[in-house]
């Protein structure tokens, strides 16, 4: 009796925690998701996960300019309304940032010079001065409001086209498409020849190959960027062309296809091999009839592995890809967005999620595949 | 409505003058399957044709036999060989010499970019971080990873769980850097927009410029790559322990063990090796973080790491090709101990078979 009562208390324990780190590790990106599709003016003055409230919120507007101003009698007055025909009620207001909700809505505020500023409970707002306002910019107005939640899809319209992730998006896609599946050939015959067949040097190799699995890529950079250069001078076509890059990746995305592909088709079981070789086979045919169709898992999970490496990696592009519209990944626009626009969080938010969404789509759909990857990758 | 004009809109930038570049993609893909196709497919045949097996005198077969047998591994394997050489392997002979010249590869300098390494501050800035960033990381990752790995196999919705805590695995570092960026977002006033920061106002702490805080900032970065390589941790520590025998554990229960006891005592050891796997494996990758270091901070307010150090000098006022070497071969040389364990591990796996 005791025991159970302990064992379902450890049961309760073990859910509780694991539904902890499980909210822990999605709220990142969720927040990212619900940032992005929030407005841009409630997203940077409210937390997102105030997106669904409509809670009282704390907002700053900058009123009409003085060249909006009209002649009401001996009065000048700025007209406007803070909501700007969207929903929402006022609270309270203020003129400065010291008082932010200094006044109730509805009651008249004096300022400065005999000048006044009203704002109504629906946002509505009149500066009224006996003077003629001066300057070129609008007052900023401080209130407090009950504004509802309010979404939508401008922050996607506004990366994908003045922001240029469109394009970038397009770019990626030209990128990563070939740089995944070029390799897969060429890793399926030297996995093949390092599998079954004999040749002095193979066991050689296949430590070359375990080796060159961590190299560390920024052994490479200097030396290839130099070699690329000297390539694009003989040419004539400049050292950033998407050859280059593909042949980049493809070389990179070596090590790791022929050994999870090695370890994969040495697993298949010998006597297939060996009776079609009794029955007279060639090494080509056996590996085109026989090695290929079967070893199709193993191609996938790489397929998988690479697509994400390359679609994600941002580091071969930026020293292989020119820094132009026509070459820039979206890996490489959201770095330059994080530099030119900082502080945007809905230009960065709504950017990031285009870059994840395709590497998500890929992972959800085919974990299957990618879990059997890692594992035949590392455990054997 | 505002939908519908989003998606007209991607479509057009899509299918607009980009089309062309998508194609061309498409077709290099075609022309360079095809091409290894040909090649292998033609150079078979002409190794047939060169040395023919049927049809001949026993003897000629033979000889010939032998002689294309001997070949014949070399084709299959060339175009690979001739990749791994051109991209890894001359490359890294090639960083070596170049960490003997001066900037722009020409001049023989001796020793002097390894003079200039070991007395500048910033590469012990950047070889201080990077060993927190190996001490914790793969720590972190591996533990966190198999004490989810742990629980997960006891709850009915174990897999889904998994799914979750693995899922930014798929998500690329820069984007990572974004989405944390976010989480530590600082601005001064009452109303956070970070969460991190609206958590600490929530139980009446100060708001804080995380990022900017001298060294704890690195652990800041540091659980970004955390967060993305606890799932690798996990699944890979989860089929180890799927294959602990049941027998083990049923007898430690037998034997009174309670839950910690068995799971230290009797799990952990049988998984070791794969442990040892998971911690390699995100070691070497921590030594070749970049991305992160680069998006959120560039090395500024003493979070510099060796790679992005690294980066730096190779384009640092129209590169500095002497200097980026020498970082280059620190990261290489803290890697190669790594790299001989795998190659034994691999020699006796292959002994093994």
């Amino acid at each position: 009796m005791i025991t159970s009562s302990k064992r379902s208390l450890l049961t309760y324990l073990v859910h509780a925690t694991v539904l902890f780190l499980v909210v822990i590790w999605t709220i990142p990106t969720a927040g990212l998701f619900i940032s992005s599709i929030r407005d841009k003016d409630q997203l940077s003055v409210s937390g997102w996960w105030t997106a669904l409230s409509t809670s009282e919120q704390q907002l700053v507007t900058r009123a009409n300019d003085p060249s909006k101003q009209i002649q009401v009698g001996d009065k000048f007055v700025i007209q406007g309304n803070l909501f700007e025909g969207a929903p929402g009620a006022v609270t309270f207001f203020g003129f400065s940032s010291l008082e932010p909700a200094a006044f109730t809505a509805g009651s008249v505020a004096a300022l400065r010079n005999d000048q006044t500023l009203q704002v109504m409970e629906n946002g509505d707002y009149e500066f009224s001065s006996p003077t003629e306002w001066k300057g070129s910019r609008g007052q900023r107005i401080f209130y407090s409001a009950e504004v509802p939640p309010r979404f939508t899809l401008d922050n996607y319209r506004e990366v994908l086209g003045t922001e240029g992730l469109g394009k970038s998006f397009l770019n990626s896609l030209t990128v990563t498409i070939p740089a995944t599946i070029i390799p897969i050939l060429v890793a399926a015959f030297a996995a093949y020849a390092l599998a079954w067949m004999r040749f002095p040097g193979r066991a050689l190799l296949v430590a070359a190959v375990v080796g060159l699995l961590v190299v560390p890529l920024q052994m490479s950079l200097i030396p290839l960027l130099k070699s690329y250069n000297l390539i694009g001078d003989f040419f004539g076509v400049g050292s950033k062309t998407y050859v280059g890059i593909w042949l980049a990746h493809t070389g990179f995305g070596l090590p790791l296809a022929i050994y999870l592909l090695r370890n994969y088709i040495a697993g298949l079981p010998r006597e297939i091999i060996e009776s079609a070789r009794v029955d007279g086979a060639s090494d080509f045919d056996i590996f085109r009839k026989i090695v290929l169709p079967l070893s199709f898992p193993a191609l996938a999970s790489f397929a998988i592995f690479q697509f994400l490496w390359v679609w994600n990696d941002l580091l071969i592009a930026m020293v292989f890809l020119g820094n132009n519209a026509d070459q820039l990944v979206l890996t490489g626009q959201l770095r330059e967005l994080l530099g030119s626009r900082g502080g945007n969080w809905e230009i960065l938010t709504a950017s990031a999620f285009i870059t994840i969404i395709v590497p998500l789509c890929v992972f959800f759909s085919l974990q299957r595949f990618l879990v059997r990857g890692l594992l035949a990758g590392s455990v054997k | 409505m505002q939908m519908a004009f989003t998606v007209i809109y991607a479509l057009d930038v899509f299918f607009g003058d980009s089309m062309g570049q998508l194609a061309s993609a498409l077709v290099t893909m075609f022309l360079g399957v095809l091409g290894c196709a040909v090649y292998f497919y033609g150079s078979n045949m002409l190794l047939d044709k060169i040395f023919p097996t049927k049809n001949r005198p026993a003897q000629q077969v033979a000889s010939n036999l032998r002689i294309a047998n001997r070949i014949r591994p070399w084709l299959f394997l060339g175009p690979a060989v001739l990749l791994l050489t051109f991209y890894l392997f001359y490359p890294v002979l090639d960083s070596i010499r170049l960490s003997f010249f001066d900037r722009s590869g020409e001049e023989f300098v001796g020793l002097s970019n390894y003079v200039w390494l070991f007395g500048s501050d910033e590469f012990f800035e950047s070889f201080r971080n990077n060993m927190l960033w190996l001490v914790f990381v793969p720590t972190a990752a591996t533990f966190l990873g198999l004490v989810i790995a742990t629980m997960t196999d006891r709850i009915w919705w174990g897999n889904i769980a998994k799914s979750l805590i693995f899922m930014p695995m798929a998500i690329s570092f820069i984007g990572a850097s974004v989405i944390w960026k976010f989480i530590y977002d600082f601005r001064s006033g009452d109303t956070q927009i970070g969460l991190l920061n609206a958590v600490v106002v929530f139980f009446g702490g100060e708001p804080q410029n995380w990022i900017t805080i001298p060294f704890w900032n690195n652990f800041f970065l540091m659980i970004i790559l955390v967060w993305i390589q606890t799932g690798f941790a996990m699944v890979i520590l989860s089929a180890a322990l799927r294959g602990i025998p049941d027998e083990t554990i049923e007898a430690a229960v037998l034997d009174g063990a309670n839950g910690l006891q068995i799971f230290f005592k009797i799990m952990v050891p049988q998984i070791w090796g794969t442990i040892a796997v998971v911690w390699t494996t995100i070691t070497i990758l921590v030594l070749k973080v970049f991305d992160i270091v680069l998006a959120m901070t560039n090395g500024q307010w003493n979070t510099q790491v060796l790679a992005n150090q690294m980066f730096d000098w190779m384009f640092r006022g129209g590169g500095d090709f002497g200097r980026g070497a020498v970082v280059a071969i620190v990261i290489m040389v803290l890697v190669i101990p790594i790299m001989i364990w795998n190659i034994k591990r691999a020699n006796a796996e292959m002994e093994g078979r």
